[in-house]
């Protein structure tokens, strides 16, 4: 395997666990003020994700520096073509790294409304784009001989794109909701689980929809490779299978469901690409492909030994972090404090 | 405006507002890790609340460093994507790093921190404050490791492609630029911190309460240690690094010393209006020698002058104009850091003299002083950035590429504008929130138990302030 796959590989497990980790807390900020009706339930909710979104987080910022290490054309290309939408999931994610700080720092109803508003959008917002860029770049996008995008923000709103992004949304909702149902007790427990029964049904045809359209938009089905069927029977199966342990109230299992859904589209996803990463919509020659966007092989192999020295590492101490957080929460264990 | 001025004063814009959060995230975690360390191994409560109090004040600081980090490294590819294109093997290795063993290393354990005082042994919670403390500054390590390169690229070759690649990762992360900036960096983080403390404390014991007194007294005596050691290490890698420019950015050294033609020997400015259009001093009061003396410790040697590295860099280079755009401002900012650190490190001298002689509080002219000093590592740290990158311009990357070279070309002006109109005024709204937050906090000496705010009988409810925050 050359250096490239292996950067290619690494950078979509990168986006894995953005998914995995971040779509559930972005599904918790989306759910925040519906969810918690009182003061006292809005906090509870939030501590749910205290300790860990910013680390959850990180695998997204690690994703962009990896991009831009080991593919810097990809970084280039992307981060300038996708300029305006980069720039609202920028201001999305800056008002709601603040608010988890600020919002409980005073007890002003309406700056506690503000801060919970923005949470909300601040993981609604990112938590759509996510979707609309990352369909968009399997789709392709206007790309011209010197690797610029040369299309408008309103290309990349297009139906497929938008559906991709309905279905993240909706998708780390359900994820968040069964983190929630899983990490919170009482009252606010119960009306996870009314969420997680309303949400399985329209994010599963989402799903199936966004799979269908794929075949039209993309190559997902052509050429099927082995990685692409195992990620297309994992994204289904994934909810299918939470499907079947909501009904029979098995909630941890269901959340494996989402994750396993997750993962197995970070899969189908960047195998429908491989080994490009950027198609060119305008000619088949100004692809973006894993070797004409990469850095020297010297920069990929010092990367590399870094990042199979590190990764393994946050892996325990994150993992260490939930063993540590695992007790659930509840409106009477916080209101003590 | 034009998309390349817009890039820049958004990029100025957005970094120099960074950087008010970072040095004291850097700084102040530090203490923060040092207090709670005399509470383990003392056992006594008032370093507890002290670590508390002033970690509420890291936390409120921390978020805004961390979200306003964000911008940044997103924004070399969104508004300098040939930059990107051109520097990604060498520049875009390190910033993977900072991420790797840097954040989450930050990010996992201040959450552990935040919420772990009752969930883990004191031991395993001192080492999260410790960790989180060792990331920021190993974080800073690594984007100077990226800055570095912009001010002397070692390490690299030029490829068939144009583009600059890496040969040579540990002549990247040993650039001797580096090995200097980044304890200066570092250190002037420390001295932030430092003289937050000093501030904060000196506020308290104006306003004299009792009952807060001795943290307060003790917690100024630790921001003096620290910021009277931490502001000398930073003059001195300072100086060092004045010193190296001589050699490797003579330019920029020269800009920040208003100095046109080349002198042997050369004498220091203090006061210059100079005529930019024509590259002369209008007025100019000077110190003979002086300037050659701190750049080579000898009373003589060739200092060169701005007109000279022009004509020098227009022959390597080719036609052009190497001029940094705004000597005022390198000439200014050098003086303003110079003057600031000077300040401050007199400030630690006098207030440690009061302090260990008991006579802090017979002086409220000197705390007061002291409250405006938290200012002053502020001003330093600002200027000294852009005497780095305004003294820089108009390379990106020292000797390899010039800035109008670096910008993305399918980034219209029209989106510029958004993105810079839009950064500003969110920044400015936060801006407002923070110090609003901050000096609620810095007042706020808790809601701890009224007979005594160190009794041990009062952990339970001491846990308040910080808990309820979230």
């Amino acid at each position: 395997m050359d250096l490239q796959t292996v950067w290619f590989i690494l950078i979509a497990v990168l986006f894995a666990g953005f998914f995995l980790l971040e779509g559930y807390d972005y599904g918790v900020g989306i759910l925040l003020p519906f969810l918690g009706k009182k003061d006292a339930e809005r906090r509870v909710i939030i501590n749910a994700i205290g300790p860990f979104w910013d680390g959850n987080e990180v695998w997204l910022l690690t994703a962009g520096g990896a991009m831009f290490a080991a593919f810097p054309h990809w970084y280039a290309t992307l981060f300038s073509g996708f300029y305006l939408a980069l720039f609202l999931i920028l201001i999305a994610l800056i008002l709601r790294g603040v608010a988890f700080e600020f919002r409980s720092k005073d007890d002003n109803p309406r700056w506690r409304a503000l801060w919970d508003w923005s949470l909300f959008f601040g993981s609604a917002v990112p938590a759509l784009l996510w979707g609309v860029a990352v369909a968009n770049i399997v789709r392709g996008v206007a790309i011209d001989a010197d690797m610029n995008f040369v299309g408008s923000f309103f290309d990349l709103l297009n139906p497929y794109a938008l559906l991709g992004g309905v279905l993240t949304l909706t998708l780390f909702t359900l994820h968040g909701a069964l983190f929630l149902e899983l990490k919170i007790g009482g009252e606010l427990r119960t009306r996870a689980q009314g969420v997680v029964k309303m949400l399985w049904l329209p994010v599963t045809v989402l799903a199936l929809a966004f799979v269908g359209y794929s075949a039209l938009e993309t190559d997902m089905f052509a050429n099927l490779t082995v990685l692409k069927v195992v990620g297309l029977v994992g994204a289904v199966a994934g909810l299918l299978f939470t499907g079947a342990m909501i009904f029979t109230k098995r909630y941890g299992r269901a959340f494996l469901g989402t994750a396993i859904t997750l993962i197995s589209t970070v899969i189908l996803l960047f195998w429908t690409l491989f080994p490009r990463v950027m198609p060119s919509t305008l000619d088949e020659a100004f692809d973006l492909t894993i070797y004409n966007a990469s850095s020297s092989d010297y920069t990929l192999s010092v990367m590399t030994v870094i990042a199979f020295t590190v990764v393994p590492i946050v892996l325990i101490y994150q993992a260490w972090t939930y063993r540590v957080f695992r007790k659930r929460l509840t409106v009477e264990s916080e209101l003590e404090y | 405006m034009d998309a390349l001025t817009l890039a820049r004063l958004q990029f100025g814009i957005t970094t120099v507002y960074h950087f008010f959060f970072v040095p004291l995230s850097i700084g102040l975690s530090i203490i923060v890790a040092v207090m709670q360390t005399f509470y383990v191994r003392t056992g006594q409560e008032r370093y507890k609340s002290m670590a508390k109090f002033w970690g509420k004040l890291l936390l409120i600081n921390f978020a805004m460093g961390v979200v306003t980090g964000i911008v940044q490294e997103f924004q070399f590819g969104m508004n300098w994507s040939e930059y990107s294109r051109f520097v990604g093997d060498i520049f875009g290795a390190p910033l993977a790093v900072e991420a790797l063993v840097a954040f989450f290393i930050e990010s996992t354990f201040l959450g552990v921190w935040i919420f772990g005082w009752e969930k883990l042994s004191k031991g395993t919670h001192l080492a999260a404050i410790w960790l989180v403390a060792l990331a920021a500054n190993v974080s800073a390590f690594w984007i100077l490791v990226a800055n570095s390169f912009m001010q002397h690229p070692v390490g690299y070759q030029i490829a068939e492609s144009g583009r600059a690649e890496m040969t040579d990762f540990i002549a990247v992360i040993t650039n001797p630029n580096v090995l200097l900036q980044f304890p200066h960096v570092a250190l002037g983080g420390l001295t932030t911190g430092a003289f937050f403390v000093v501030g904060i404390s000196a506020y308290h014991l104006l306003r004299n309460r009792h009952r807060s007194l001795p943290m307060f007294q003790t917690s100024l005596r630790i921001g003096l240690i620290f910021g009277l050691v931490a502001v000398s290490g930073t003059m001195i890698f300072g100086h060092l690094q004045g010193q190296r420019m001589a050699d490797t950015q003579p330019m920029k050294l020269a800009s920040a010393e208003g100095l046109w033609e080349s002198e042997d020997p050369a004498s220091l400015s203090l006061f210059q209006i100079g005529n930019e259009q024509d590259r002369e001093s209008v007025v100019n009061i000077r110190i003979p020698s002086l300037l050659s003396f701190l750049t080579y410790n000898t009373p003589d040697g060739l200092v060169h002058g701005i007109n000279q590295i022009q004509a020098e860099y227009e022959q390597q280079y080719g036609p052009g104009n190497y001029v940094p755009p705004a000597i005022w401002l390198t000439y200014w900012s050098f003086r303003a850091m110079v003057g600031a650190g000077a300040a401050m490190a007199l400030l630690a001298v006098v207030g440690l003299f009061f302090s260990y002689t008991n006579r802090m509080s017979q002086f409220k002219w000197f705390l007061r002083l002291l409250i405006a000093a938290i200012l002053l590592p502020y001003l330093a740290n600002s200027t000294g950035w852009l005497l780095t990158e305004v003294g820089r311009q108009p390379w990106i990357v020292q000797g390899l590429m010039t800035i109008d070279q670096a910008v993305s070309p399918n980034v219209t002006p029209a989106m510029l504008w958004i993105t810079l109109i839009g950064f500003t005024l969110i920044y400015g709204a936060l801006m407002v929130a923070d110090i609003y937050l901050l000096q609620k906090f810095a007042r706020d000496i808790g809601h701890e138990d009224p007979q005594s705010e160190m009794s041990s009988a009062a952990q339970g409810k001491n846990q308040a302030p910080l808990k309820s925050t979230y």
